[in-house]
C-alpha cells in the first residue's frame, strides 16, 4: 500500500473507506452528488433511506461495478476509481482495479450462486483461480465456512436445489472465502421469504461480531441495523441526511426526514 | 447387409455404391465445414462483444460480409478467381469447405454473441466482486452458462450447413448430389435415387439432432436443471387424479 503523503496532506491512514465529493449520474438522474463520507477501519456502518436514494449506488461503485462520474474514492488509502499516471488522475485500468478490488467482497441481494459449479465450487473457484491457491487448501477452508453457515451437508449440491436463505448463506461463505477486509451487504436478506430472514440475520450478526471486519450494509430491516452497526446513516436524494449511533438515529433522530422514513418503515 | 452393396435388387442396388462415396464426402465437407464454422462463430461472436471498437468492427464487417452473399457466390470466388488473383489454387472439397465455413461461421457468430448476452448481468457482476479477470469470467462463469443458451440454435445452423453442402457439387465436389446426378444421367431411375438421397440426408440429420439432444442434456444437467428422462416413462393416473410419473424425475 503506498499512500501518497504529498498528493493529499489531510489524508489520514486511519480510514478505510473514503468518499471524496463523488458524483454518479445515469443519464439526466443524479444518483450521488458530491458525496463525502469516510468509514474507519473495522467500521460497521448500515445506509438506511428510501429506495433511489443512492445506497445501493455506494456499495456497486465500491465493488467497481459502476464508475463514479466525479470525485474519487479511496480504499485503505488508495485510489478504487482512478489510477495516478504522473500528476494526473485518471480512470483506473483493469489491472489496478483488480489490485484495489482484493480488499472488497459483496453479497448480493439475489445471491448469483453460479449455476454452473456446485457449493463447494462456487466457494472454491475464485480462492484457486484468483488467489492461487491449491484446491486441497481451498476446499478445506470452503469446509470450515460451509461449517460456520451451517451447511456442511451441502458441499455436493447444486445451487438451483438449495433454499434461498441456504443460497445466501452459500454466497456469504463465498465472499469471505476471498478473505475481503471490507464486506459489503446489499439488502442481503430482503429476497428471502420471511422464515428464512432470521437464519442469515443472525449468521451476519456472529460475523460482524467478530469485528475483524469492515462493514457496509444497505438494509430495509431496522433491527438488524440495530443489531450490527456502530454507525447508521441516513441517504436521500444521493446525499446523507443524519448519521449517528444507531441508538441515536432510531430513537431520538434529529431531522424531520429521518422520521419520517423511520415511521414509515417501521409501521410496516 | 452392407448397405452400400451392389447386390441388392434394381436401382437401389444399381445406386447405393455410388450415393455411398458421395455421403462419404457430404459427411467430410459437413465435418470439415462444421470445424471452421465453429472456430469463426467463436472468434468473431466474441470479438463482436469486445469493449475495443478496433477489435468489434472487423468481426462486424466479417459476419455481415459472409452473412449478407450467397454461399455458392463465395464458393465460385473462392475456388475460381481467387486462383487467378493469388497464384493458388485450393483442392475442390478445401474450397467447399472454406467457403462453407466462412459462410456458416457468420450465422453462428451470432448466435454466439446472444448466447453470451443471454447469461444474467448479475453473474458477470458476482464474478467481479470474486475478482476474477475478464478472460476468467468468459471462461469459468459466463461461457459455461452461454454454451446452455447456443446449443439449439447451433443444432439448426449444422443441420443448414448439412444441407447447403449440397452446393459443392457445383465445383465439381463428388457428394451425393454430385453422385445422384450422374447416376441420373446414367439412365438410372430418377424417383428411386431421389429418395435414396432424401433418405441419406435424414439419416445425417438426425444423426446430428441426436448428438445436440445429448450435449443439450449434459449442459441443462450440469446447470442443475430438471433433465427428462430419454425414455419416458409411461404415465399413470394416481388414485387422487393427478398425473404422476413412475420414476426418474425429481432426484
Amino acid at each position: 500500500m503506498k499512500a501518497d503523503p504529498k498528493a493529499d496532506p489531510t489524508a489520514e491512514p486511519q480510514y478505510m473507506i473514503r468518499f471524496d465529493k463523488v458524483g454518479k449520474r445515469y443519464g439526466d438522474h443524479q444518483v450521488l452528488r458530491d458525496l463525502d463520507f469516510t468509514v474507519r477501519p473495522r467500521e460497521r456502518c448500515t445506509l438506511i433511506g428510501p429506495s433511489g436514494s443512492g445506497k445501493t449506488t455506494i456499495l456497486r461503485l465500491l465493488m467497481t461495478l459502476e464508475r463514479v462520474t466525479s470525485g474519487t474514492i479511496e480504499v485503505d488509502g488508495e485510489l478504487l476509481s482512478h489510477m495516478r499516471r504522473g500528476d494526473r488522475l485518471v480512470p483506473a485500468d483493469e489491472k489496478h482495479l483488480r489490485r484495489v478490488r482484493r480488499k472488497v467482497g459483496m453479497v448480493f441481494q439475489q445471491f448469483n450462486l453460479f449455476p454452473n459449479m456446485n457449493v463447494l465450487r462456487n466457494i472454491t473457484e475464485a480462492p484457486v483461480r484468483v488467489l492461487g491457491r491449491s484446491r486441497e487448501e481451498a476446499e478445506q477452508r470452503a469446509m470450515e465456512l460451509l461449517e460456520m453457515v451451517g451447511l456442511s451437508g451441502k458441499a455436493d449440491a447444486h445451487p438451483g436445489r438449495l433454499s434461498g436463505g441456504q443460497q445466501q448463506r452459500v454466497a456469504i461463505a463465498r465472499a469471505l472465502a476471498m478473505e475481503p477486509e471490507i464486506l459489503l451487504l446489499d439488502e442481503v436478506t430482503s429476497a428471502l421469504d420471511p422464515e428464512l430472514v432470521a437464519g442469515v440475520q443472525s449468521l451476519l450478526r456472529d460475523i460482524a461480531s467478530e469485528g475483524n471486519l469492515t462493514i457496509l450494509c444497505v438494509t430495509h430491516e431496522m433491527n438488524f441495523a440495530r443489531d450490527i452497526s456502530d454507525r447508521v446513516l441516513m441517504f436521500d436524494h444521493g446525499q446523507i441526511v443524519e448519521e449517528g449511533p444507531p441508538e441515536k438515529i432510531f430513537s431520538d433522530p434529529v431531522e424531520q426526514r429521518t422520521r419520517d422514513f423511520l415511521q414509515a418503515v417501521l409501521q410496516t | 447387409m452392407n448397405p452400400c452393396s451392389s447386390d441388392l435388387p434394381g436401382t437401389v442396388g444399381e445406386a447405393m455404391p455410388f450415393l455411398c462415396d458421395g455421403a462419404l464426402v457430404t459427411a467430410q465437407a459437413t465435418l470439415g465445414g462444421a470445424a471452421l464454422a465453429l472456430v469463426l462463430a467463436f472468434a468473431a461472436g466474441l470479438a463482436m462483444l469486445s469493449p475495443r471498437r478496433l477489435v468489434r468492427v472487423p468481426a462486424r464487417v466479417y459476419m455481415e460480409f459472409f452473412r449478407g452473399t450467397s454461399v455458392i457466390v463465395q464458393m465460385f470466388w473462392i475456388f475460381f478467381a481467387l486462383p487467378v488473383l493469388t497464384g493458388y489454387r485450393l483442392a475442390p472439397l478445401a474450397a467447399g469447405i472454406l467457403a462453407l465455413g466462412l459462410n456458416l461461421g457468420a450465422y453462428g457468430a451470432e448466435v454466439v454473441r446472444g448466447g453470451v448476452l443471454a447469461v444474467p448481468r448479475a453473474q458477470r457482476e458476482a464474478a467481479i466482486a470474486l475478482n476474477f479477470s475478464p478472460y476468467q469470467r468468459m471462461r469459468y462463469v459466463i461461457m459455461p452458462q452461454a454454451l446452455a443458451a447456443m446449443l439449439p440454435p447451433l443444432n439448426n445452423l449444422l443441420i443448414e450447413l448439412l444441407k447447403a453442402t449440397s452446393l459443392v457439387s457445383a465445383i465439381s465436389v463428388g457428394d451425393l448430389i454430385f453422385e445422384s446426378k450422374a447416376l441420373i444421367n446414367s439412365g438410372s431411375d430418377r424417383a428411386v435415387v431421389m429418395v435414396l438421397v432424401m433418405v441419406i440426408y435424414l439419416l445425417y440429420a438426425g444423426l446430428i439432432t441426436a448428438v445436440m439432444r445429448l450435449l443439450e442434456r449434459r449442459m441443462a444437467r450440469m446447470l442443475g436443471r430438471e433433465v427428462r428422462p430419454l425414455w419416458p416413462r409411461r404415465r399413470r393416473r394416481s388414485a387422487g387424479g393427478e398425473l404422476t410419473v413412475a420414476a426418474g424425475g425429481a432426484r
